[in-house]
């Protein structure tokens, strides 16, 4: 992180502030969601489009990488490839073992 | 013999070494949680016998606040120390280091309502991801604890003779505290709303 003025970095605390309130105000709606009664699929992926905004906003403004170095993003781009290599090949295997 | 990269960046990275440190033992542990989230999932769509009993979800929303508020008391601190303001930074890292206790009393508390209902890891596959997987965060939790305590004491005496390492070490604290936060921000609605 570059260094910046003191006006910056107070300019940054506000903005974590109007940060927890919208997490918190998102974890109000996820709960919310939850006694919808919907079914399965939407209720899943509703669920966890709400968990990715909330994930979003604690990295990119909490941990900072809305201005990060490139060698940062570098490992992040392989550690998603392999996080969604992880939780897709064995679910897929099992599905397509249940279709044959 | 002074240890190079601890305050100014490197050169090649651009980044000073703790903070490419943290990174890569973040990206280990999305490895790590993401292969327990990878089980959680398999076991779910694969169990005929699938159950899931009621939990307590006001106790883990209030957890869910209880984890956000320390987030931001962390990021404060950090920021407080840019703005060379060390009392601040006391305060905020207390404030976070309390919000964590809290935190874990809140877990203990849970654990000893699903116990009394005789829910254990061995009842059936929902109970042995959900202990595995909180209790594996909770640890993760308690590791966190014990860095914000030596940096908030001992550890603190760095700021009079080396600020800028001192607030890099917060800084990657905070960093691993977030990560620790959003874990919890997708363990929340998988094993308590779904």
């Amino acid at each position: 992180m570059t260094a910046h003025s003191p006006e910056d970095i107070r300019k940054e605390t506000r903005v974590y502030i109007f940060v927890f309130i919208a997490l918190a105000a998102l974890t109000v709606v996820t709960v919310g969601i939850s006694y919808l009664d919907l079914s399965t699929g939407p209720a899943v992926a509703l669920a966890l489009f709400v968990a990715l905004i909330k994930g979003s906003l604690v990295a990119a403004f909490f941990m900072h990488l809305l201005s990060e170095r490139k060698l940062i993003y570098a490992v992040l781009v392989f550690t998603v490839f392999f996080f969604l290599a992880l939780i897709f090949l064995p679910l897929g295997s099992f599905l397509n073992q249940v279709a044959g | 013999m002074e240890i190079p990269y601890n305050v100014e960046e490197r050169p090649d990275t651009g980044l000073y070494n703790g903070k490419l440190g943290i990174w890569l033992f973040l990206a280990s542990e999305v490895m790590l949680f993401g292969g327990l989230f990878s089980s959680y999932i398999l076991l779910r769509t694969g169990d005929p016998n699938w159950f899931k009993p009621e939990l307590s979800v006001p106790m883990a929303t209030l957890n869910t606040m209880v984890l956000i508020s320390s987030s931001v008391t962390m990021v404060m601190a950090w920021a407080s120390l840019r703005l060379q303001d060390f009392k601040k930074f006391r305060l905020f890292s207390a404030a976070t280091f309390l919000l964590a206790c809290a935190f874990m009393v809140i877990k203990g508390f849970e654990y000893n309502t699903e116990f009394s209902h005789h829910l254990y890891p061995s009842s059936n596959n929902f109970m042995a991801t959900y202990f595995t997987m909180t209790g594996l965060h909770g640890l993760h939790v308690l590791g966190g604890m014990v860095v914000i305590a030596y940096l908030w004491g001992p550890g603190s005496r760095m700021w009079k003779t080396e600020p800028e390492r001192f607030t890099n070490r917060v800084e990657i604290t905070g960093l691993y505290w977030h990560f620790v936060d959003l874990v919890w921000i997708f363990l929340f609605p998988a094993l308590y709303l779904l």
